[in-house]
């Protein structure tokens, strides 16, 4: 595979990451002195309630949102502080929560968008090394289709795609496999711990789901309940490649059993202090 | 692989045509003939039973005798030919200008702000009600029935369109700013096709509010068109011409709805297909 070489950049360092929506008025802090690395090549995956800004740290590094105070450096590069904001671009690609295939573009047109938008690759370049990635995951006959003819797993699986093929230094998924049923929701689970065995590269992944967070980690950073403060970040340490089986093991148990406790008591608060559920 | 393609394609035409004579032959349609069979049958009962209010129908084979003797005149189809010009005309004047302006007001709040409660002012009033100004403001009576036939179908546009641009998902431009698009792409890549479904909608339902205006304001102000070939009818007392007239009017708000779908989905074949 020439095309989708391994990354060997990546390093995110998140620190006093602070966030406060309506600053003159309401002061709604969203995170707290937010402090933890990933470094590049890791699996990250960020846990913690619903609505507690766990989406607010993403789109900061997407350069969609600001944050109020602290730093975010990639590579050593302040790229979000107080008063900077990084403009989006393909070396952070993201993948969303409800998907964003374009939904007037087919697949194999969805795909090729970005190498094409940023002239990296010809056309005829990017379409062979999108046929490749989609023929490597076993999706050879969805090129010339529209999203719309398509399920949401396969969506989504495109999606990652799209992702991929422009080589992203970092890429942020936010609760990617959320819409997805519990058995769509296990083949997308294969599918990018393969695609991440295949070409590894720093990953910031959002979830809710404890069994998702466990299998997919290097790392797993556990938030609190709004205002979002670290809470724990828990080394998963389980070997690579991985796959499904691993939730067998012993170590899996345990971590699932400690996540839970941390989570639960982090759920307990959120929901006495009557938090309404936000996304 | 252009010519398994080629293929493809011509099976794929064989198959719909397949489709199409089923659909002809389906029972759907035989009971679609049979309540037509049914509502000329009853009408033509209903006239010859003296059934109280109905019996000054004429009946079906009036109708018809009038419809063959009307058909093969000039005028008839001048009245076609002046109508659906105006149509025409109006509909694409106000498409040419609402969909910008949709398209303004949805993207930017502050035009929005600035625009939008002169149209939540006028756009209650029924486009009819603009009848008695429009022909006192135009110098001719043609240009006040283009002016209406125009504002009927522009308000909707322009709601239609602000409506789907304020809709659009915003992980869409994310998704492409994020992939590499420059700022200035994201109104030509993604407002622009994400905005034409609702576009549709507008112009779907504008064709037919077009209809209705133009209708009214050839039967007040106009001298030549199918409204105006229908009210003549009524001042002669043709009853049967009244509904051949009727029957064209709405033959002709069909084929142009029609034309509008057709235009439509050859816009989006993202949606013709799922």
């Amino acid at each position: 595979m020439s095309g989708i070489p391994q990354a060997a950049k990546g390093d995110i360092s998140i620190r006093g990451v602070s966030k406060v929506y309506d600053p003159s008025g309401a002061r709604v802090t969203a995170i707290e002195q937010c402090s933890f690395d990933v470094a590049a090549g890791q699996f990250a995956v960020v846990v913690g309630p619903s609505g507690c800004g766990k989406t607010t740290l993403l789109n900061a590094i997407a350069g969609f949102d600001t944050i109020s105070a602290g730093e975010i450096l990639l590579d050593g590069e302040v790229i979000a502080s107080a008063n900077k904001q990084i403009r989006p671009g393909s070396d952070r690609v993201v993948v969303f929560q409800n998907g964003a295939l374009f939904p007037w573009r087919t697949m194999m047109e969805n795909i090729v968008y970005g190498p094409v938008r940023q002239k990296t690759m010809s056309r005829p370049e990017a379409e062979r090394i999108a046929r490749e990635l989609l023929r490597r995951v076993g999706l050879e006959g969805v090129q010339d289709k529209y999203p719309g003819e398509l399920s949401s797993g396969v969506q989504r699986r495109g999606e990652i795609l799209r992702a991929l093929i422009n080589q992203p230094t970092v890429m942020l998924l936010d609760e990617p496999f959320r819409a997805l049923d519990a058995v769509a929701k296990s083949v997308m689970h294969e599918f990018v711990l393969e695609l991440f065995d295949f070409s590894p590269r720093t990953m910031f992944f959002i979830t809710h789901d404890l069994d998702e967070a466990i299998l997919l980690a290097d790392k797993v950073i556990v938030m609190t309940t709004r205002p979002a403060r670290v809470k724990t970040v828990i080394e998963v340490g389980l070997p690579r490649p991985r796959s499904a089986n691993v939730t067998g093991a012993a170590r899996y148990r345990e971590l699932k059993q400690s996540l839970l406790e941390v989570v639960h008591e982090e759920a307990l608060k959120a929901f006495q202090a009557g938090e309404r559920e936000m996304a | 692989m252009s010519s398994t393609a080629l293929e493809l394609k011509r099976s794929g035409r064989a198959l719909r045509i397949s489709a199409y004579v089923r659909g002809i032959l389906s029972l759907k349609t035989l009971q679609g003939v049979s309540t037509l069979v049914a509502f000329v049958a009853l009408w033509q009962a209903a006239v010859s039973l003296k059934v109280p209010y109905l019996s000054n129908l004429p009946y079906p084979a009036d109708v018809w005798k009038s419809f063959t003797d009307t058909v093969v005149t000039r005028a008839y189809w001048i009245s076609w030919a002046v109508s659906l010009e105006r149509i025409f005309v109006s509909f694409l004047v106000a498409q040419v200008l609402g969909i910008p302006l949709g398209l303004l007001m949805g993207i930017s709040r502050k035009s929005k702000d600035i625009l939008f409660p002169v149209f939540e002012i006028v756009r209650p009033i029924p486009p009819i009600a603009w009848i008695p100004l429009a022909i006192l403001f135009w110098p001719t009576e043609e240009l006040s029935i283009y002016a209406l036939t125009f504002i009927g179908p522009f308000f909707v546009i322009v709601l239609n369109v602000m409506q789907g641009v304020a809709n659009i998902d915003v992980s869409l431009k994310r998704a492409a700013l994020s992939l590499g698009a420059k700022p200035g792409d994201i109104f030509w890549k993604i407002m622009l096709p994400g905005a034409l479904p609702s576009i549709l909608t507008g112009m779907t339902v504008g064709i037919g509010v077009a209809w209705n205006v133009l209708i009214a304001a050839e039967m007040i102000a106009g001298h030549v068109g199918l409204g105006r070939m229908t009210w003549e009818a009524y001042t002669n007392g043709n009853i049967p011409l009244i509904m051949v007239g009727m029957a064209s009017i709405g033959v002709a708000g069909y084929l142009c709805s029609g034309v509008v779908r057709i235009v439509g989905q050859s816009c989006m074949p993202w949606r013709r297909r799922s």
